[in-house]
């Protein structure tokens, strides 16, 4: 224990963390030649709070590898803790590489409240990258019901600002119960900031914020309903 | 010795030629962006400045391949597939139950092919895609029990393969063509096929862009006409005649070889961007630079390729 304390304090993690960063990015690349598009908002130094589409482990790290280096610096990915502390590796990548922001994604169970402890790291100067679905949406469906946490941290928050991403082609790159990725090209598609309304409730928001992230799918896939 | 400084020789000619073409594209270039667009923004030319620089990444590509011989070709080839797939498989409507399909295409019908080409291995690798992958490959879909768009969903990824894969490892597969008299010297036969088919795409898009009225096709590819095909195609066949001192062909037989080239390469252009036009995007990646993706650029000579491997083999390897 008191090893592990000394090797995670040590230059040594934080050095280990930094060239994992940028293997776990060139990985990233080669594999997907994963390219941003900004349509409708331009990386920007202002804090911001990333909300995007969750289909995969590897959806912040896509979004992570596609900001320029300075504003990766300062922007954490919100992570379920029941996955990233499950192991050691999990827990370097997740806290030490990525530096996530670890939440509990039961709800009820005792700790922390998520959308506080983010509202706390928004408080603090960070930006964040969050999957207003709440879990992972491993099934046919383009998109799954948002949780609340978007429009209460858009409410507790009024300047940050809110960027809809849509990563693309990711889910299939390994889908659920696949264990060899495959290469297929992917892309993170940054939009035009949102915010909320004076008086809008909650419903009209979240119902905005869902249809911001949908407008950034390519056309053919717009087109063709179901998400392949 | 003397048979390889001919053939280093005429290497040098055919790249130094490429060279000043693009030379001279980038002065006309320069020249329009100063002239015409008086250094602003101007979406046509700059789209041309931004291909002729590609055109030089790519021609110093395909050198540094050749200067590494047969492996550095094979090699170039494999990536070049490997993009190529990539890009196509990344717009076809697949689905979960296709994962291992399609992980079998990247990873054991992509490399096989190009070690089978490696080891020259004719008989094998000219079935390998055609009818074992194409055995193979809705076998192991059919393990994901989702019958969903089934056959469209194989046919896209066999397509992709014969497309990307099959099609276009017929350049490298010329590296190994027995031609007598022309021994130690078939890199000049990739040389020949690459110029003449891009310089066909290249011949009609200045055609087209300084006199293209009537379109061919409007409903496939809107930048398409005529003028330019006839122009493009015609001036390539010259080109393609020009340059039979590089080849084992007289100048008529280079000149015929260059025209079935062209052609093969226009309507697979054609083919290739009906594709397009149905999954509703207009290019099919964006990995080069004012060209759109590898497919984009490579649409003829997938085309081209096997015909023009075919037609030497058959009537100038005994």
């Amino acid at each position: 224990m008191n090893d592990d304390h000394q090797l995670q304090s040590s230059a040594l993690r934080r050095g280990l963390a930094l060239v994992t960063g940028k293997l776990i990015i060139g990985a990233a690349g080669l594999l997907t030649g994963v390219r941003a598009v900004w349509s409708g908002s331009r990386p920007e130094a202002a804090q911001t709070l990333y909300f995007a589409n969750h289909s995969s482990h590897g959806d912040f790290v896509l979004l992570w590898a596609t900001l320029p280096p300075d504003l990766r610096a300062r922007t954490r990915p919100v992570a379920g803790q029941d996955y990233w502390l499950a192991s050691r590796l999990r827990r370097f990548i997740g806290a030490d590489v990525f530096n996530a922001l670890m939440i509990r994604r039961d709800g009820a169970g005792p700790g922390p409240n998520p959308v506080e402890q983010m509202q706390q790291a928004l408080d603090g100067g960070d930006s964040l990258i969050m999957f207003p679905e709440g879990t992972r949406n491993t099934g046919d469906d383009i998109l799954l019901p948002f949780k609340s946490g978007l429009y209460h941290l858009a409410r507790a928050c009024p300047d940050v600002r809110l960027v809809p991403v849509w990563i693309e082609n990711l889910k299939r790159v390994l889908p659920k119960g696949a264990h060899i990725p495959i290469p297929l090209a992917c892309t993170v598609r940054y939009g035009a900031p949102i915010r909320l309304a004076e008086g809008e409730d909650k419903v009209g928001f979240i119902a905005r914020a869902r249809a911001a992230m949908l407008d950034l799918r390519p056309e053919y896939e717009r087109n063709e309903g179901a998400a392949p | 010795m003397n048979e390889l400084s001919a053939f280093a020789w005429t290497t040098i000619k055919l790249f130094g030629g490429v060279a000043g073409v693009l030379v001279l594209a980038s002065s006309i270039g320069a020249l329009l962006k100063w002239r015409v667009a008086h250094g602003q923004p101007h979406a046509v030319i700059d789209n041309l400045n931004a291909r002729v620089k590609a055109w030089w990444v790519m021609v110093a590509v395909i050198g540094l391949g050749f200067a590494f011989g047969k492996g550095g070709v094979i090699l170039l080839f494999y990536l070049i597939s490997f993009y190529a797939l990539r890009e196509f498989m990344s717009l076809a409507y697949t689905r979960r139950g296709d994962h291992s399909a399609i992980a079998l295409a990247f990873f054991v019908a992509l490399p096989g092919q190009y070690l089978l080409i490696w080891v020259d291995w004719y008989g094998l690798y000219s079935i390998f895609i055609p009818v074992y992958a194409f055995l193979l490959l809705p076998i192991l879909a059919t393990a994901g029990g989702d019958t969903q768009r089934f056959l469209e969903r194989s046919a896209k990824i066999q397509w992709g393969l014969m497309v990307c894969v099959f099609c276009i490892s017929h350049v490298p597969a010329l590296l190994m063509l027995q031609i007598p008299g022309f021994e130690g010297r078939n890199l000049l036969l990739i040389a020949f096929l690459v110029i003449v088919v891009q310089g066909s795409d290249v011949l009609q898009y200045v055609w087209g862009k300084l006199m293209g009225k009537h379109k061919v096709a409007p409903e496939l590819s809107p930048s398409k006409t005529w003028e330019g095909l006839i122009g493009g195609v015609a001036s390539a066949t010259l080109l393609g005649a020009a340059l039979y001192w590089a080849t084992p062909f007289n100048p008529w037989q280079a000149g015929l070889m260059a025209l079935v080239i062209c052609l093969m390469g226009f309507l697979g252009g054609l083919v290739m961007s009906a594709i397009k036009r149905d999954r509703g995007v207009k290019d099919w990646g964006s990995m080069i630079e004012g060209h759109g993706g590898m497919l984009d650029r490579l649409d003829s000579v997938v085309f081209a390729a096997p015909v023009y491997f075919h037609a030497l083999r058959y009537w100038w390897v005994p």
